[in-house]
């Protein structure tokens, strides 16, 4: 009898895989043996293809509310974000561009207005870089349920490649008395953002290119802004038009939206650095761990330059101990860190605390308030994340009440 | 072992034509490297939809508070509410003393223009760049009018819009984060 409910509830769960297999593009094109061989050896395996595959074992995903879909920070090895892993946010959808058609007009305060195509960006110097992006309201709390993914996981990282941005203002001949452009998508929200010209010359890049392969619709094909180390929304995807000023433009997303209040009733506006960040990824919930050798691990950020040190605290705070960071340590881009720790089985507190090469320290959530007042706005919080390891090895989100 | 001289002709030549072609690749960057086109005035005017807080950009047309009214019935209601507050998330509509967390047109926002450049590029929702710059007018002046802005009988335009002063504008400040040893 047993037996047969097993049998029944393994048929109906092969069924499920099935169908999911051809509602899923690419599972069904390849699609793997349900359950692997007792010994792979002694079959053939799948043949080479066009495209490679993620192994049916592996299941990460990004989990999407209407407006933007969260990165699995706690699924990541390494560094690199699978391209589509990245997070994903967008104001009215991901458009469809055709890169034959994609044009990018630079004008204003320019000696010269210009458009340029695909082909004509990517004739120019190609540079690539890793560096993170992150958006600036990336911190959500409330229940002890909540995974790495779900308390930050609008930051990803990948290697862009493009062209400078300076490289394309010396060709238009930007004038020395424009202080900010405005860059614009092509999307349905013709999303536009204000940004520094300063900005422009420094480190700003024009990519159409992400890990290795063309830059994904979701992150901006058939090209994007890229402001290394700015909040991801400045990060304009889809650019089309970028028009030189010599004052902001005040649209939308800088002024009612990606502002926050702060103390005596004061509304913060142009925040462009992401602050130093970092959060253990492992042990973290939904995980269970078990008494001895635990390997503590991470990932820890900031868009003012480089990680210097990540200290982890195994007893809720009281002690901070140096964690390894790995190789490479990246200006603006996500560092993974590790600690080795020896758990006695004693119900405690972990947490990481980052610190950058500004000397700038991860806060408290209560270091921000005291810093912001209570009423403060819900963007560019990056509080310090505990983790509570209970005795029975359950991982809980300690979440912190500040409103 | 002496250098043939043939062979020396031919060594001297071949490094020749590696200088040559060093000069010409390595990493030379020139001021301008002549690609792209020049863009013409009428493709800039075809896309250049920007607006800047002193009016530049604003296109001519008037806005009524009636007309707006009816158009935001029929076009914004659906989303936002009969007025304009019914929803939270989408709240557009609060009087500057409203001391509450909304963040509405009325108490947060701190250019009127703002108003005008956003409904022309992303509104409605799900029908965005569908409304003509008088349309736009109207729902800019009937939205300044329910966050008690502006009088039922004031006309908007590119030369009033403007001059408009949104009561949380004193509120704003530039960002002061600096990193260091410093939380703010």
């Amino acid at each position: 009898m047993k037996e047969d409910q097993i049998k029944r509830r393994t048929l109906l769960r092969a069924a499920a895989v099935t169908a999911l297999g051809s509602l899923v593009p690419g599972l069904s094109a390849r699609r793997m043996p349900e359950a692997a061989p007792e010994d792979p050896t002694k079959v053939p395996g799948t043949p080479v293809g066009k495209v490679g595959t993620r192994s049916p074992f592996e299941q990460p995903q990004k989990k999407a509310s209407d407006i933007s879909a969260r990165s699995p920070l706690q699924d990541f090895y390494g560094i690199i974000t699978p391209s589509d892993l990245h997070f994903e946010r967008s104001h009215n959808g991901v458009p469809r561009i055709d890169p034959n058609r994609y044009e990018l007009l630079i004008h204003g305060m320019v000696e010269r207005p210009m458009v340029f195509t695909l082909k004509d960006l990517k004739r120019f110097p190609a540079l690539s870089r890793i560096a993170f992006i992150e958006c600036s309201g990336n911190f959500r709390s409330g229940k002890t349920n909540m995974t790495p993914q779900e308390i930050c996981g609008l930051t990803s990282q990948s290697e862009w490649t493009g062209v400078m941005l300076s490289t394309l203002f010396r060709e238009v001949g930007v004038s020395p008395k424009a202080t900010w452009f405005l860059a614009e998508g092509s999307d349905a929200a013709v999303m536009t953002r204000s940004i520094p010209v300063r900005k422009g010359w420094e480190d700003a890049m024009i990519a159409y290119a992400q890990n290795g392969e063309a830059i994904r619709p979701e992150q901006g094909y058939p090209a994007r802004l890229f402001l290394p180390g700015w909040e991801g929304n400045t990060n304009v995807k889809w650019i089309r038009r970028i028009e030189l000023s010599d004052q902001p433009f005040m649209t939308r997303e800088e002024t009612s939206k990606y502002t926050e209040t702060i103390k005596g009733g004061k509304i913060r506006q142009f925040s462009f650095d992401m602050d130093a960040r970092s959060i253990i990824t492992y042990p973290s919930y939904p995980q269970t761990v078990e008494k001895g050798w635990i390997e503590i691990r991470g990932l820890a950020w900031s868009g003012r330059g480089k990680i210097s040190k990540v200290e982890v605290s195994t007893d809720a705070g009281k002690h901070w101990q140096a964690a390894t960071l790995q190789e490479p340590v990246l200006d603006k881009a996500h560092t993974a860190f590790r600690y080795g720790w020896h758990w006695n089985g004693d119900t405690t507190e972990i947490m990481s605390r980052a610190v950058d090469d500004t000397g700038y320290t991860q806060p408290t959530l209560k270091q921000l308030t005291n810093a912001r007042g209570t009423d403060m706005g819900g963007y560019h919080l990056n509080p310090v994340t505990a983790w509570v390891i209970q005795r029975d090895g359950t991982v809980l989100f300690k979440p912190e009440k500040f409103r | 072992m002496r250098w043939n001289q043939v062979n020396y002709r031919r060594e001297n030549i071949s490094v020749w034509t590696c200088l040559l072609v060093m000069v010409i690749s390595c990493n030379r960057s020139p001021e301008r490297f002549g690609i792209g086109r020049p863009a013409t005035q009428h493709e800039i005017d075809a896309v250049n939809i920007s607006i800047a807080p002193d009016g530049k950009g604003l296109p001519p047309g008037t806005g009524h508070v009636a007309e707006g009214r009816a158009l935001f019935i029929a076009k914004c209601a659906p989303c936002h509410g009969p007025t304009g507050t019914e929803v939270p998330q989408y709240r557009l509509v609060a009087t500057p003393d409203d001391t509450t967390h909304t963040r509405a047109i009325g108490n947060y926002w701190p250019y009127a223009t703002t108003l005008y450049d956003y409904i022309r590029r992303a509104m409605p929702f799900n029908a965005p760049g569908s409304l003509s710059n008088e349309e736009v007018y109207h729902l800019t002046a009937f939205l300044l009018y329910s966050n008690q802005l502006i009088d039922s009988n004031r006309v908007i335009s590119a030369r009033t819009l403007p001059g408009i002063v949104m009561p949380a504008r004193k509120w704003y400040v530039n960002d002061d984060r600096r990193g260091g040893n410093e939380v703010r």
